[in-house]
């Protein structure tokens, strides 16, 4: 029971993850479709961006390890 | 010359291993499966647990799994209250039996060592959290042996590529050599220079060894048999160590407009001060923080899942099930291996981010 | 407590002493050197790159200047050539000149000739007129002047008027 719950955030934290990640890349790519000379910057920016949000996301998937016993 | 023909040969075979070992993933399946066979055989029709089986090839462990059933055992090192103790691991007999050593009675429970008290009881395991004072292990596991190797490994491949570039002076790279050298330009080019300034020189050396120190071990850790198979940079420790590296030299190197912003804020009232200072500690300890967690996550994440694709045909208890698990396993190796060029990558990337903000020059 | 997010105090002791030796030794083996070939090897290819746009400027220079000498000498050339050609026509007027010269030198030489041989021819054929008209005359004059008084009169007379 308890480990089907820590599932479950674990599931939550993806969801948000995959929110963000996605906006990242879609703005990332609309960016490089306006600018494609910019577009090894805007990667950088992207991955950095990227690599925070889904930091966060992995947070919210250790916490969920801690309550998986 | 030979000595350098003799290196570029080893890395050719790593390269053929990294390249084959995805098709040889459906080879290690019948080891993975003789193992469950071994521990239903005394478990006495003990059920497959899925969960227990991916932690433990996840985990750290006191001997190396060679192939089959033979592992080779590992040193333990204990230090303890009243002194040092060394053994070898097999004594323990995978965890089956006791080992009374000068001191204490010592028990392998879950690969971890435990000093067996008066009337059998067992003491809490060594970590950083539950630390017992009367028993610290400093034993040679897989994953030291795994990261041990993987240090030789880089060892002869840098001292070999700087040994070519004393030998081939202003001339153009050749083999290993011009394989390494755009991957330290870009390092140097794309991850140091933009993000710390023109003193990015200073810190080239720590980027470089965090870089393919971190690489070297992602990919080992993706070689599900021998060389590999330790899950070194899916390891907290480990990756609590690097973040404490970084942790360190971001704090030690930051100026004073980096320190005068966290302890005397501009634009910010007095009686803010205190809570001012509470939320710069917080994002002194996070940024590291995050750090450790990412890499760790990233990988053992990985991990967890191809072990999972794995284990699926046991859950099922069907070969049929096979072709399906061992796609899957292997598009998230060829995914894996983009993530673990990835992490070192983000981990240097944000590394030199955080040296950069410390040791930014402020015009005002 | 998860086991997998406690941290082993024994991998935390070994990772930190690796990592560290592997830092020490990679940094002053292997980093040192390799950066230190990378920088000057870029030094030296801007280096050259530098030199070469000198030179190349140093070329194009050269090439003008060539550019400018040939023009010179071909001025040169022509200034040459039509001085020759002056000296040349100015030769060959001087050659006709003197040939007409000497042509009409030669003319007036041979009219003097010309001139000296008939006035030679001329004395010449008086004198011979004056040697036969003596003869004849004395002839004549013999059968006149049989007689002496006569003769002598006449002789006188005709001495009067022939004068040579």
């Amino acid at each position: 029971m308890f480990g089907s719950i820590a599932a479950l955030g674990a599931g939550l934290a993806v969801i948000g993850a995959g929110i963000g990640i996605g906006q990242i890349g879609g703005k990332a790519v609309e960016g490089i479709a306006r600018q494609p000379e910019a577009a090894s910057k805007i990667q950088t920016a992207m991955i950095i961006a990227a690599a925070l949000v889904e930091g966060a996301a992995l947070f919210g998937v250790v916490v969920s390890f801690l309550g998986l016993k | 010359m030979y000595k350098s023909s003799i290196l570029k040969s080893k890395i050719f075979t790593l390269l053929r291993i990294c390249a084959v070992f995805l098709t040889l993933t459906a080879f290690s399946i019948p080891a993975f499966s003789q193992e469950e066979h071994a521990e239903h055989a005394e478990g006495a029709e003990k059920k497959f647990e899925p969960s227990e089986v991916i932690l433990e090839h996840i985990a750290d462990s006191h001997s190396l799994h060679l192939w089959g059933e033979t592992s080779l055992p590992l040193p333990v090192v204990l230090y303890t209250d009243k002194g040092l103790e060394v053994f070898s691991s097999a004594h323990f007999e995978h965890g089956h039996a006791d080992y009374t050593g000068k001191y204490y009675t010592y028990r392998l429970i879950n690969d971890k060592v435990n000093i067996v008290g008066e009337n059998n009881t067992v003491a809490e395991s060594s970590s950083i959290i539950k630390w017992n004072s009367n028993l610290t292990d400093l034993s040679i596991t897989r994953n030291v042996v795994s990261m041990w190797m993987s240090i030789a490994f880089l060892l002869i491949i840098f001292f070999s590529v700087s040994s070519a570039y004393k030998k081939r002076q202003g001339k153009a790279p050749k083999g290993l050599q011009s394989f390494i050298e755009p991957l330290i330009l870009f390092v140097r080019d794309d991850i140091a220079r933009p993000n710390i300034g023109y003193k990015y020189q200073r810190y080239m050396p720590l980027l470089l060894t965090v870089f393919f120190f971190i690489w070297i071990n992602n990919l080992i850790g993706l070689v599900p048999f021998f060389p590999g198979g330790a899950n070194l940079t899916g390891n907290i420790a480990v990756t609590l160590v690097l973040s404490v590296i970084t942790l360190i030299v971001v704090n030690l190197n930051g100026n004073k407009h980096y320190w005068k912003h966290i302890f005397i804020p501009a634009d910010v009232p007095v009686w803010i001060w205190p809570l001012w200072w509470v939320i710069e500690l917080v994002g002194i300890i996070s940024r590291p923080f995050a750090l450790m967690i990412r890499l760790f996550a990233n990988i053992t994440a990985g991990h967890i899942i191809v072990l999972s694709l794995i284990s699926l045909i046991f859950v099922f208890k069907s070969v049929g099930i096979a072709p399906v698990s061992v796609a899957f396993v292997v598009f998230m190796d060829v995914l894996e291996l983009l993530v673990a060029a990835l992490q070192a990558f983000i981990f240097t990337l944000l590394t030199a981010l955080f040296i950069g903000t410390a040791i930014e020059e402020h015009h005002h | 407590m998860n086991p997998l997010v406690t941290p082993d105090i024994g991998l935390v002791f070994w990772t930190t002493v690796s990592f560290l030796v592997l830092f020490f030794l990679l940094a002053k083996f292997a980093w040192k050197p390799i950066m230190g070939a990378l920088d000057e090897r870029e030094r030296f290819i801007e280096d050259a790159l530098s030199k070469a746009e000198a030179a190349k400027e140093e070329m194009s220079r050269l090439t003008n200047e060539n550019e400018v000498l040939i023009k010179q000498a071909r001025l040169e050339r022509d200034a040459i050539l039509a001085e020759a050609k002056k000296v040349k026509d100015q030769i060959i007027a001087d050659a006709k000149d003197a040939a007409h010269k000497e042509g009409a030198r030669q003319i007036e030489l041979a009219r003097i000739d010309i001139h000296n041989q008939k006035a030679i021819a001329m004395a010449d054929v008086k004198n011979q007129v004056a040697a036969l008209s003596l003869e004849i005359a004395e002839k004549v004059l013999r059968k006149q002047f049989e007689d002496q008084g006569k003769q002598d009169a006449l002789v006188a007379d005709l001495l009067k008027e022939v004068k040579l």
